[in-house]
Formats: structure tokens, sequence, C-alpha cells
């Protein structure tokens, strides 16, 4: 497996300077009991950033985002809110954050008015503003029509938005959006992207955290690909997969013995690297319609090749690169 | 508004939408407590024995006896007496309808007024122990006054021998007079037992109180479960404001809940609490100390269904030990002596105090009983902050 460092990506891709950190995390560590679920993770987030943690699950990101919003405390290292230290006690930094959890983290039987200006209260807003930002918010996330009923009659896609709402309700500087997409309809996934989208827009630094590329590779201005509690790489999007060079993605469907496969793959002089997942063999080569024809022959000695594709080198194949593994494992 | 107020205002009106609450907390208490004054209230509460006397004698020595003593137990409230002739007052105790019945035979005067043993006869019925128990007692106890009349008539008769016989009955009678009327006294013991509505509306009301409070305190565990525990910890607030919201909760639905509860009971099945400012004490501390027995629960529990769990075995036990379901002293001296750990037992001992017509400061010690689990308990959950307000 290779493996690029945080600290040797970032002299190559440097943020924008032009504004000031909204996030800076230094040298961020955590374990549970024998498990160190965050190690040594370094990375800071402009004003008006869009700033994605790309990693399968387990990889560490929730133990960041909720170190970084003061729920969790680190047991090393720094988290700088707008220039603020953060930690479970510092209520100006947690101010500034909008935390949206991977869960739906709502009150099932009050409204969703109600729970907008129940969180707005805890941000010390008065009433009045406060029913003026409830509106708005309930605007940007297309939920105006349902603010009056309770939040056990939406639908899994309303209450994911309302979700985001709720972070939203106090115009943090930095939003936190922990994979808000997970198992939602497309058609509220398109709603909740294009609201992040709209948020950058307007000077809010946001960290998304997704195990779906596409999302970030849509979304994100700089990714940081994270993997057993560390950052292996971090860059703009393009940047990342440029780093493959010319390599392109064949991917195969196979009836057989994979493992063997993967390994007589391996082997090849034009494949730079080959992948055995559940349902499909990921096999990085220069040039695919040169390599496909003894690819191809390589693979079916193993067993019957079922489907044949080639793609674009995309994040998941950057990950697949650098870890051995896919995103979504 | 503090934090704090936001989140018991949130958690108050969430637990006005659960019916689940609104049973446990108000209906089902009261039923029960309907329920048990029906089947066991009679069985509880004393009431005045049926009595008959039967004078056969008709003289003023017999009529002293039925007027002046038994007529003092009339008084009294302790029985009812009737006058009958003696087959009717046989198949009176015979058939159930009379406890038991005084007979005072022909010459029952005389006897006194001579040497020769005066009679006076009880007719008791085994169905009614307790009754014909008293009525011996009764008897008895004039029996013995009759004996120092005897001795009266015996010295007048040695002082004036020239009297003649009518003339040592009628000093006689004029003695018997004199032998006191039976007196009950009202001692404290008896004075401080609730009457049985009022029991089982108190002790319905702070059995359920555990499983009430834990509405407020304990939804921090279906918080943490539900995420939304985590979303109050990255809001601007501290660990503690967050604790004493859900401790406010559990107050104001355990202070609401009891005095619907008594109130209520008061009013529609006949509870009779005493002074108002006593009974508001004992509520509010029996409230804050329930409330701290639930905090600790919810400080060691995990998840919502071990705390269920715990928060039920712990109402359970209390509620035994502390007479919620039978009053304590039945139960024997070691039961009397652990029920002194709950807070039941306090809550009811402190009624208790009140129903026998003292004033508040009759209720004092127990609430300052109360008081003090409620500190001990509140101070142990607090100690435990980082467990039980944590994601």
């Amino acid at each position: 497996m290779n493996v690029e460092t945080s600290s040797t990506h970032a002299a190559e891709v440097a943020p924008p300077t032009a504004v000031g950190d909204v996030l800076r995390c230094t040298d961020l560590r955590r374990s549970f009991g024998a498990v160190q679920a965050v190690d040594a993770v370094s990375f800071r987030i402009h004003a008006g950033e869009t700033y994605g943690l790309l990693g399968p699950n387990g990889a560490g990101k929730t133990t960041v985002i909720s170190m970084v919003s003061g729920v969790l405390e680190a047991d090393s290292g720094s988290v700088l809110v707008d220039g603020v230290e953060m930690h479970p006690g510092a209520l100006t930094a947690k101010a500034a954050i909008g935390y949206v959890p991977q869960d739906v983290a709502l009150y099932p039987d009050l409204t969703g008015r109600e729970n907008l200006l129940f969180f707005a209260s805890l941000y010390r807003i008065g009433r009045r503003r406060a029913r003026s930002r409830v509106a708005e918010v309930l605007d940007i996330v297309g939920l105006t029509e349902r603010a009056s009923d309770r939040v056990e009659t939406y639908s899994g896609g309303m209450k994911r938005r309302l979700n985001i709402a709720v972070g939203l309700i106090h115009r943090p500087r930095l939003l936190v959006l922990d994979e808000p997409t997970v198992g939602v309809d497309p058609q509220s996934r398109n709603a909740i992207l294009g609201s992040v989208e709209r948020l950058s827009t307007e000077g809010m630094g946001v960290l998304y955290t997704t195990h779906y590329m596409e999302e970030a590779e849509r979304l994100c201005d700089r990714v940081a690909i994270m993997d057993l509690g560390r950052l292996i790489a971090e860059g703009r999007p393009r940047q990342l997969t440029a780093r493959l060079g010319d390599s392109e993605h064949i991917r195969l469907t196979l009836e057989g013995d994979s493992t063997r496969a993967v390994a007589a793959l391996r082997d090849l002089p034009r494949v730079t690297g080959a992948t055995a997942t559940d349902d499909a063999i990921d096999v990085l080569v220069p040039d695919a319609e040169s390599a496909l024809p003894q690819v191809i022959q390589v693979a079916a000695a193993q067993g019957t090749v079922r489907s044949v594709s080639v793609d674009e080198p995309d994040l998941e194949t950057v990950f697949l690169r650098l870890t051995g593994k896919r995103l979504r494992d | 508004m503090h934090p704090s107020l936001q989140i018991a205002a949130k958690d108050l009106r969430q637990r006005a939408r659960d019916r689940s609450a609104f049973l446990l907390a108000i209906v089902v208490p009261f039923v029960l407590a309907a329920v048990f004054s029906l089947l066991f209230g009679p069985a509880a509460t004393p009431r005045a024995f049926d009595y008959a006397v039967v004078d056969l004698d008709g003289t003023a020595a017999s009529r002293a006896f039925t007027v002046d003593v038994l007529g003092a137990l009339q008084a009294q409230g302790v029985a009812e007496v009737s006058e009958v002739d003696e087959p009717e007052a046989r198949a009176g105790v015979r058939d159930g309808d009379l406890d038991a019945a005084f007979v005072l035979p022909p010459g029952f005067a005389a006897d006194v007024a001579s040497p020769r043993p005066a009679e006076l006869r009880v007719i008791g019925s085994a169905d009614s122990p307790t009754a014909t128990v008293v009525a011996r007692s009764v008897a008895r106890s004039y029996v013995e006054g009759l004996d120092a009349a005897r001795v009266a008539v015996a010295a007048v008769r040695a002082a004036r021998p020239a009297l003649t016989p009518a003339e040592i009955e009628r000093v006689a009678q004029e003695t018997v007079h004199d032998v006191s009327p039976v007196v009950v006294e009202d001692v404290s013991a008896t004075a401080r037992v609730l009457d049985a509505k009022t029991y089982f509306a108190a002790a319905m009301a702070v059995f359920f109180l555990l499983f009430t409070v834990q509405f407020g305190v304990s939804s921090l565990i279906d918080e943490r479960g539900e995420g939304t525990l985590a979303r109050l910890l990255a809001a601007p607030i501290r660990r503690w404001e967050i604790l004493a919201g859900k401790l406010l909760t559990s107050v104001v639905l355990g202070i609401v809940s009891l005095t619907v509860l008594l109130v209520a009971s008061a009013a529609m099945l006949g509870a009779r609490w005493g002074d108002p400012l006593g009974v508001g004490l004992l509520v509010v501390s029996g409230v804050l100390a329930g409330t701290g027995i639930t905090s600790v629960i919810a400080s060691l529990a995990r998840t919502s269904e071990q705390a269920g769990t715990w928060q039920a075995v712990v109402a359970v036990t209390l509620g035994l030990l502390g007479g919620a379901f039978f009053p304590v002293r039945q139960a024997g001296a070691v039961i009397a002596n652990l029920s002194l750990v709950t807070p039941h037992a306090w809550f009811l001992g402190g009624l208790g105090d009140l129903a026998g017509g003292g004033g508040a400061a009759g209720a004092l010690p127990s609430v300052a009983v109360l008081l003090g689990i409620a500190a001990v308990t509140t101070g142990v959950a607090l100690l435990r902050i980082g467990r039980t307000v944590a994601p």
C-alpha cells in the first residue's frame, strides 16, 4: 500500500491565504482504549471554503468532527475555531460552529419550527430574530411548507434537511457536516448538496465528511483522504487525481478466485495496481486500450469475467491507489 | 431565558404531548388509589361497633350503665347502642346484625347493694372478636367500679346500722352513679395513622413519583441514544446547565403530578390532607428526593432499557419497603426500620403527622430527611456528570 503523508502533500497544495482560517487543527490525537481513532491529524479551512474529509467507515472522520465541534476532547493537539481554542467548555468557539451530526438529531414529537426555535434559543438568539432566521433556514432547506408538522411525520430526506437547518440556525462561521446524505433519496441528496454549495458561496466555511467520492468532487474545494485515523493525502480533487499520472482504471467483475487473479494481474508489466473488493477487481494501468486484452486474459484464467469497464481516474481511484481499499468497504 | 429553562421548557412540551407520561403520572396512580380504597377501605377504616343492651333490672343502677357508660361510648363514636329485649339481642348477635349485647339481669341493683355477686352478661359474636373484646372490657371496667360502690355501701352500713334496706339501696344507687363513665382517649399513635382513602392516595402518588420524575433526568439517556445530546454538547452551553434543565423538568413534573393527585383524591375520593403548608413542603422535598434517586440511576445506566429496568426495580423495592403497598407497621420491626431509608416512608410518615392535626411544623422532621436524601443522591449524580452528560 502506498501511503503519502499529509505533511508532504500540504507542502504541495497550500490553501488560499487571502482570507483567515475559520478552522485550524494541529496534530490532533484521540484514542478509545487501545484503538487510536485519530492520529496526528492536521488541516485548516478558510472562510468560504468547503473542505472534504474522505474516508471509509471507521477511518476516524466522525471522531475528528466531534473534537472540532467540542463534543469530544482531544487527547492532544489543538483546534482553533476562528482563532479561539476549542474544548468542551469553550462557549465562544462553539457558538461559531454549526454542528450537523451523522444521524438525524432532532426531537420527533416537536414540529420542524419548534426544533429550530429550541436550538436557536441555546445560541442566545432573541425570539423575534430567531423567528425570522427560522424562516430563512427553512427556505434554504426547502421545508417552509412543512414547518408546522411534527418531525415524526417527515420523510427520511426531509429529516436530513431539517438536521442541516438546525446547524445553520445561528449563522455559524463554520458548518460541520458529518455524512449528511447517508440513506437519503436522490432528490433530497441533490437538495442537500445544492444547499451546501449555496452556503459556501455566502462565505461560510464547510467541513464535510463523506465516503461518496462524487459528492466530494462536486462540493469540495479541497479534500483530505483519511484512513485508519490518519490523513494520508490532501489537496484539490483534480490535483489528487492528477497524481495518478496518466493512469486509467479498469474494473472487472469476476466469478472465480479474485485473490489469485489480483496476484496474477500485479505481475503484469502494464499494471501499476490491482485490488480485489467484494464484487469487483480494480486495476490501474497507464493505457487501458493496450493493456485490456492481457488483463482480461489473466483474469479469465481464474474464473469467468462477467463485465469490464474503463473509467477516468477519480478520488475513488486515488483512495484505491493509496490504501488498496475502496472507499465504501 | 437561561439555557436550563429552555431545556426544561422543551422537555415539558414534549411530555405534554406524551400520553404515556400523563397516564403514568396521574391517571394510573389515581385509578389504583380509587380501586384500593374501594377494595380495602371498608376493612381498614375503623367503624362504630353495633351494641345492644338488655335492661331486665330497670333500676337506677342498671340505667346508670346504659346511660352513662354505654352513652359515653356512643357519644365518642365508638359504638352505636340500641335497647332491645333478650331474644332480640341474641338473634341480632347470632345473625351478625349486632357485634355484642350487654344483659343486665333482674335484681342487678339489689345484688350490687348486697354481698352477693352482681352479674353483667356480655353476649359476643364470634365474627366480631374485636367488638366483643371491647364489650367485655367495658363490662369488666364497670364491674370493677361497682366494687368501689360495694365498699362504700358496706362502710355506710357499718357506720349507720339503723338504716333500712330501702335507704341502703338508695345509697348504693347514688354511689353507682358516681362510677366514672368509659372514656376513650385519642392517643397520638392512633391519630398519626392516615385513614384508608388518604393512605392509598398518598401511597400510590409517592410510588408513581419515581416513574414520573424519570421523564426528566432519565431523558438524558434517550437524548444520548437519539444523538440530540451530542447536539446539546456542541451548543454554547455548559454541561451542568444541561443537567440542571433535566433536573428541573423532573421536579416540575413531580410537583405537578403530586399536586394534581392530592387535589383530585381530596375532591373525588374524600382523602383528607392536613395543613396545606406542611403538605406543600412534603411534596417539594419528596419530589427532590425522588429526582435525586432517579439521577443516580441515570448516571449509572448506559441505555434507556437499562435505566428503565433499574428504575422499575428501585421504585418497586423502595415502594414495598416504604409502605406504598401496606402499612409497614404491619410487617414487623425489621421492615419498619428498613423503611426509614426510603423516601416513601418519610413522605407517608410526614402526611401522617399532618393528619394528626398538627401544623406544618409536625412534618418538618420528615421534610428534613427527604431533603437529606435529595442532597446526597443529587450530589452523587453531579459527581458523575462527566459520564451522565456525555455523548
